[in-house]
This record gives structure tokens, C-alpha cells and sequence, in this order.
């Protein structure tokens, strides 16, 4: 593992009682370095507490032990509120415009490398581990730069890409450096549990509810049916609300059809969803914003790119061209299928992470962030 | 090296450190003098003997009779057994119905209250306290009943360390013919208790509070105090409370009382000038901080605050990264914060019922150790104040 941290520095593991934490922190410990572990309890709906994957009291129970066992302290942070106003606000403010939003960004840059950040530097930490597939690397008067993970399969350095230098330049990810196979080998030569917790995609805190009955409940406003239109205009159908339904999405439409029709837009304005046929779909180009140039060096000349639109989607390649309003145009050589407005695309250079921004549409532009306070 | 030798350890009010003496005392009773003392055999009668020299160690300390002595796994354990047992016999006895509590009591007597409230149909009130948390005697004379079955007010408080008038309360029930009990699992460990004039009819006390081992503790009962057995089984304790006895932990306990009865003066005059002297330091260079509990009668090693806009969980950490061990009054290790029934109780604001610090001290405190404290506290309230968004954490 390649931390070229300072010799004894103060390292905090945001831990989760799961393999790849659990390996994390035991590395940075056998490493010598001054490591303690922390876990956030997050927000969870009342009465599914104990269903967050994120924080269930087993989780806890199990990063505790593991703590123990590589003797370093563990400390609980709640964090309900904040994680409640930071990210499902953000989860529901997000439908109620018509996107599909990606509420892991929001937590990792507010809530893991934010709060929990600066919680970490209030206790002594010089720096915060988590057990992320992806890597830094740090060189004098340089910026931080922010890598893939080696492990094509488990690389997670998309949902870093949020990240602003002040925060990447306290990140370690020493899983990063290993494929999830040697992570596992590891994890039995350190003598650490198997990890029990299922590496599920859904939302932490749905707790394994349906994210459609969570809407229902928690933004009745965007639940409301309305009518499926063709392109042409067509009334073909009528819709559960426009908030159940993904750009690109074929599933679950409920329409008989001479051929299979794709969700190509929705229309708040009207309450209409717009659907189309697999040629109708098909977009070479998106425009983002809220632009997080993670390299640390805007650009402002077009430059070649790997770009990554959602968290499971692959590196294809575009031309990226910063335009003067602080957006970048981005365009495929391919059209796509599900370009998502709401998801985040990350544009790449080799391995290295150069420019995230959150993809809009004419009519939902990407809210600008909120900026990131460390304490130090 | 231990993490109590890398650590400053600030919270001997959650337990100490057996003393080297207390364990030499015990270690024969594991594995050679092993007997249980309810066989006949040699190897019995000498468990027994240990086991009532050590209930005639209690009773020497306490004056009271030895078999006043009902040993027990825990102080919890004792208030348990007082409040249900008292409460049950004396329904059994009178018909007497009424319990009378205060409400900054340890949650071993306040869930057992409410528990024979909401389950059992005794009717549960709440003494008032004052802004330190004590219980003036007036305020039980007034409330007592007829039907009163018991009262159970606390010797001195865990979380804030202020000291009741406990002898005053056991005159008024006394002379009302009502249980009075109180727990002393705090306050023992550093007042001398008489029995012999005490009217304090019930008595909670551990040994984990001042060196001896956890899980061993006592109540102390006065002669024909009504008291239904709440653990039934084997005729032991007089067949209040039955079980085998654990004769290692209960020897370990009478040493420990003994040892704390013959060196209370000397132990005690060092921790009141520590406990002054952190009190006044901490007042002097914290802004925004307060005493909690009262500034004189408390406990001898007992000093605890509250810091205004200060979550104390993050404070604890803090401390705790830095190499303090303290506590909170919202001992909560979850981290869900919620402030504690007592810092309610003493009608602080939200603003400040989240910011509590206990610091209690031990004869085993250094100067240097008070010193090193002192000094970093102001830092670490002022880091966490900065993490709630406090403009340069004051």
C-alpha cells in the first residue's frame, strides 16, 4: 500500500464493520500509523432504524469489535440531523424537479468528508481513511490527484469525485491499491471477520423500504398521476407520477405498443412523461454543471476524455468543452441511452479524475453547491 | 503498556481500579480455599467463614448487625431489591400503595419505579429538587401518605455529586413508620455511613466505586424493614436473597471498605483541594461554563459542568483522543444524543443540557495529571464549539 503519509500521523478510519473498512484500518495500524475508527449513525426513517445498511446497531456492533481487535480506539458520531438536511432533503428536493439525484454524492462530500471530517481533525486526525476503491497521490506544491481504484470491477472513485482538493488532501484509500480479491486475502490474514453486510446498491436510508413508497410518503407533490404522451403527441397511457420514472427506463411503463418504447423525458410543467422508441432515445451530448474540477486545475480548452455518466456506467469517450457559463458541454462519439439528469458525469484522463459536474437538462439546471467548511 | 497507563483517567465515579490489597485478599477464594458455603464439609465452613467474616466487616464499618447484611451482585441489584421487595411487602403488610421518589435518581431505582407503576398499579411520584438536584426534607414531609410504601432518595448524586439530607428524610419517614431508602453506591465510597443512628431503613451499596471488584455490592436492612425476597431459591442471605455466594468478590468488598474506612481522612482532604482547584480552573478559563450540583455538599472527588452550545459525546471524544478519560451526564455511547433526567431535572436549558462533563478524581490523581487536564479542556470545548459553527469557539 502506497500511503506516503508522515511518519506516526493521526489517521481516522470512517468504519463500517464491512470488509473493505475493516482492511483499511487494519493496514494503516500495521503500518504504524496513530489510527483510530469512527462510524456516523445517519438518518434512517422513524421505525427502520435498525434496517440502515449503513449504521444497523449489528453493523456497529461488529465495527466495534473490530476495533478492538486491532486495539485502536471507535468513536460514534450522530449524525441524523445533518445527514437528514444534507442528503434526503437534497433525495427529495431532487424528484420534486424531475431528476433522478444521486444522494451518495451529497453524502460523501457533506457528510463523510465534511462533518465527519471535520470531526476527525477535532480529534487530533491529520487525516481520514475510508474504504473506498480508489487512490490519491500526493506530491510537493502539487494538487492532489484523485485515481481510479486498481480493481477495474470495484473502483468507486466516481462518488469521490465530488470532492474539493482541502478534502482530498486529507483522504487515504488504502484499499484502493488492491483488487477486491486481495482485499478479501487480507481480511483473513488480518484475522478479520467476513464481511456479513451485503454490498447492496439500494439507499442506506430507504432501509430496504421501495423508494417509491418512501416518495409517496415524503413528497406526495410529485406522486401525482398523469398522462404518457408519444413525441408525436399521442396519448398512449397514463403514469403513477413522474417521480417513479428514470430517462431511458423500458420497465414497468404498462403500454402495449408495436414495439418497445423508452422514457424520454418528463415534463413537469404539464405532469406528462414522454416516451419514445429506442431511436427516439438515443443522446450525443449532455451539458453539466455544478462543476467540481477534482484535478484542482480548471480548464478551459476542449480536451479528449474518458466520462462516466452514472455510478455502474463505463468509460466512453468524449470531447469535453468547458463552456464560458461554467458548464461543460459533453460529447460522445456514441449516442447513449441513459444519460440521466440528476447523476453526476466524471470525466477521466488515464486513471486520473479531472472535472465532475451533475447533468442537467433546459429545464432543471444543476443547483450550484454549497461550499465545504473544514475547521483547519 | 495498558490503555490506563496511556491514559489520564478522569471517571472513577463509573468505577475504579482494584487495589493491589483488595485482590490479594480474594485470590485464595478462587482456586484453593473454593468451598461453597452452604456444604458441610471443612472445605465449606471455611467459605462460610470468610464469607461472614466479611458480612461482620460490613457491619462494623456501617454499625450495624451482621445480618443486617444482605449481599447482593451490584449496587443495581440492591436498588432492585429495595424498591420491589420494600414496595411489595409493604402492600403486602398495609395495603400501602404510594411511591415517593426524587427524579434524579439512578435509572436502577427510576425504571424499577416505574415498572411497579406501569405493570405492578403502585402509584409513582416525583419529589421536587432544587437547582442542584437536592431534595429538601419539607417537601417528602408533605408528600408523605397513609398508603406510602416507600421513599427512595439517593445519598449523592452519580451524575452531579450533590449530597441529600438524607439523615433529616429518615426522621420524617421514620417517624411516619415508612421505608426510607436510599442509594449509596456513590456516596459510600467516600462518606461514613452510622446506622446505628441513621434512620435510613434500606441501604444500596457496590464495591467497584472504590477499589474493590464489579459485581459484587450490598443492602444494608434495619431489622423488621418489610422486604419480600426478589431472587427466591436456596436459604442463602437469611433467605432474603438466595444463590451462592461469591465468596471471592464478596472478601474483596469488605477489604475494600475496610480500606476505605481507615484511610477516608487522608484520601479525602487531598481529593477536596483537587476537586476545588479544577472547579475553580475550569469556571476561571472556560467561558460559557457552569457547576453543575452544589458547590459544597458534593461528593469529595466529584466536579461536573455544563458548557453552553457543546455536545457533550463530541466533548468526551475529544477528550478521549487526547488522552482523558471523563464522562457525561448523558452517558450514551450510541450516539444518540439526549440529555440526561438529572440535567433536565435541574431546569437547564437545551442549549445547555447537552454540554455536561463529569471529572471525577481518585487519591490516585496526580497534580500533574489535574494539571495537564486543565489546561486542554479550554482547547477541546473550544474545538467542539467550533464544530457546532460557534465563531472562534467561544
Amino acid at each position: 500500500m502506497e500511503t506516503n503519509l508522515p511518519q506516526g500521523a493521526k489517521v481516522a478510519v470512517a468504519m463500517s464493520g464491512g470488509v473493505d473498512s475493516s482492511v483499511a484500518a487494519a493496514l494503516l495500524a500495521e503500518q504504524g500509523y496513530d489510527v483510530f475508527g469512527m462510524m456516523l449513525r445517519l438518518w434512517t426513517e422513524p421505525g427502520s432504524e435498525a434496517a440502515n445498511r449503513c449504521c444497523t446497531p449489528d453493523a456497529m456492533a461488529l465495527a466495534k469489535r473490530i476495533a478492538a481487535q486491532l486495539s485502536i480506539p471507535f468513536y460514534v458520531i450522530d449524525a441524523k440531523d445533518v445527514f437528514h438536511d444534507t442528503v434526503v432533503d437534497y433525495f427529495l428536493e431532487g424528484y420534486t424537479r424531475g431528476v433522478t439525484p444521486n444522494p451518495c454524492l451529497m453524502c460523501n462530500r457533506h457528510i463523510r468528508w465534511e462533518f465527519l471530517l471535520n470531526r476527525a481533525l477535532a480529534l487530533g486526525a491529520d487525516y481520514l481513511a475510508t474504504g473506498h476503491y480508489a487512490r490519491v497521490r500526493r506530491a510537493v506544491d502539487q494538487p492532489v490527484r484523485l485515481l481510479r481504484g486498481i480493481d477495474p470491477h470495484k473502483d468507486q472513485s466516481y462518488v469521490l469525485a465530488v470532492l474539493e482538493q482541502q478534502q482530498l488532501s486529507r483522504g487515504v484509500f488504502p484499499v484502493g491499491d488492491y483488487t477486491k480479491t486481495e482485499v478479501r486475502a487480507l481480511a483473513e490474514k488480518f484475522n478479520l471477520p467476513a464481511a456479513s453486510i451485503k454490498d447492496s446498491q439500494d439507499l442506506c436510508f430507504l432501509a430496504g423500504t421501495d423508494y417509491q413508497d418512501f416518495l409517496r410518503r415524503h413528497a406526495p407533490q410529485n406522486s401525482s398521476p398523469g398522462k404518457i404522451l408519444t413525441t408525436s403527441g399521442e396519448e398512449i397511457g397514463d403514469h403513477d407520477g413522474l417521480a417513479f420514472y428514470t430517462i431511458g427506463q423500458r420497465k414497468g411503463l404498462g403500454i402495449a405498443y408495436s414495439e418497445p418504447l423508452y422514457v424520454l423525458k418528463k415534463d413537469l410543467l404539464h405532469n406528462t412523461l414522454i416516451v419514445g422508441t429506442k431511436d427516439e432515445l438515443g443522446q450525443t451530448e449532455l451539458i453539466a454543471g455544478g462543476l467540481n474540477w477534482v484535478s484542482g486545475q480548471a480548464i478551459s480548452e476542449p480536451f479528449q476524455a474518458e466520462v462516466k455518466i452514472r455510478y455502474t456506467a463505463g468509460f466512453l469517450p468524449a470531447m469535453v468543452i468547458p463552456l464560458e457559463d461554467g458548464r461543460i458541454r459533453v460529447q460522445f462519439e456514441q449516442p447513449l441511452r441513459d444519460i440521466t439528469p440528476g447523476q453526476a458525469a466524471v470525466a477521466y484522463q488515464g486513471d486520473q479524475a479531472i472535472v465532475c459536474g451533475i447533468i442537467e437538462t433546459e429545464l432543471t439546471p444543476a443547483n450550484q453547491h454549497n461550499p465545504v467548511r473544514l475547521i483547519q | 503498556m495498558s490503555d490506563f497507563d496511556r491514559t489520564i483517567y478522569l471517571d472513577y465515579a463509573a468505577t475504579t481500579p482494584v487495589d493491589p490489597r483488595v485482590l490479594d485478599a480474594m485470590s485464595p477464594y478462587f482456586s484453593q480455599e473454593f468451598g461453597n458455603p452452604s456444604s458441610t464439609h471443612r472445605l465449606g465452613q471455611q467459605a462460610e467463614a470468610a464469607v461472614e467474616t466479611a458480612r461482620q466487616t460490613i457491619a462494623n464499618i456501617f454499625n450495624c448487625l451482621p445480618q443486617e447484611v444482605i449481599f447482593t451482585s451490584c449496587g443495581s441489584e440492591s436498588d432492585n431489591f429495595a424498591l420491589r421487595g420494600g414496595a411489595f411487602a409493604a402492600r403486602q403488610k398495609t395495603g400501602a400503595n404510594h411511591i415517593l421518589i426524587s427524579p434524579v435518581e439512578h435509572p436502577a431505582i427510576t425504571k424499577t419505579a416505574v415498572q411497579l407503576s406501569e405493570i405492578f398499579g403502585f402509584d409513582l411520584e416525583f419529589l421536587p429538587v432544587d437547582e442542584y438536584g437536592r431534595v429538601s426534607p419539607a417537601s417528602v414531609a408533605e408528600r408523605l401518605r397513609p398508603n406510602t410504601a416507600i421513599v427512595s432518595v439517593m445519598a449523592a448524586n452519580n451524575e452531579i455529586g450533590t449530597i441529600n439530607p438524607v439523615e433529616q428524610i429518615g426522621d420524617i419517614c421514620h417517624q411516619a413508620n415508612v421505608t426510607f431508602h436510599s442509594d449509596a453506591v456513590q456516596a459510600a465510597a467516600h462518606l461514613p455511613f452510622d446506622l446505628g443512628k441513621l434512620n435510613i431503613h434500606l441501604l444500596s451499596i457496590g464495591a467497584h466505586k472504590l477499589y474493590g471488584p464489579k459485581g459484587v455490592g450490598a443492602l444494608i436492612t434495619k431489622q423488621g424493614t418489610p422486604l419480600l425476597p426478589i431472587q427466591t431459591g436456596g436459604g442463602q442471605e437469611n433467605s432474603h436473597r438466595a444463590g451462592t455466594s461469591n465468596v471471592p468478590y464478596l472478601v474483596g468488598q469488605a477489604e475494600a471498605f475496610r480500606l476505605a474506612a481507615q484511610e477516608r481522612s487522608q484520601r479525602q482532604q487531598r481529593l477536596v483541594e483537587m476537586r476545588d482547584f479544577l472547579i475553580r480552573t475550569v469556571l476561571e478559563n472556560i467561558p460559557g461554563s457552569k457547576l453543575t450540583g452544589h458547590p459544597r455538599e458534593r461528593l469529595p472527588n466529584h466536579a461536573s459542568f455544563v458548557f453552553h452550545e457543546v455536545d457533550g459525546n463530541e466533548l468526551l471524544m475529544v477528550l478521549d483522543a487526547a488522552g482523558f478519560a471523563c464522562s457525561s451526564g448523558s452517558a450514551c455511547k450510541t450516539g444518540n444524543p439526549e440529555p440526561s433526567a438529572v440535567v433536565k431535572a435541574i431546569g437547564l436549558s437545551d442549549d445547555w443540557a447537552l454540554g455536561s462533563l463529569r471529572v471525577t478524581l481518585s487519591h490516585l490523581t496526580n497534580d500533574q495529571h489535574l494539571e495537564a487536564f486543565s489546561q486542554f479542556l479550554p482547547e477541546a470545548v473550544r474545538r467542539v464549539r467550533l464544530l457546532r459553527g460557534v465563531p472562534d469557539g467561544n
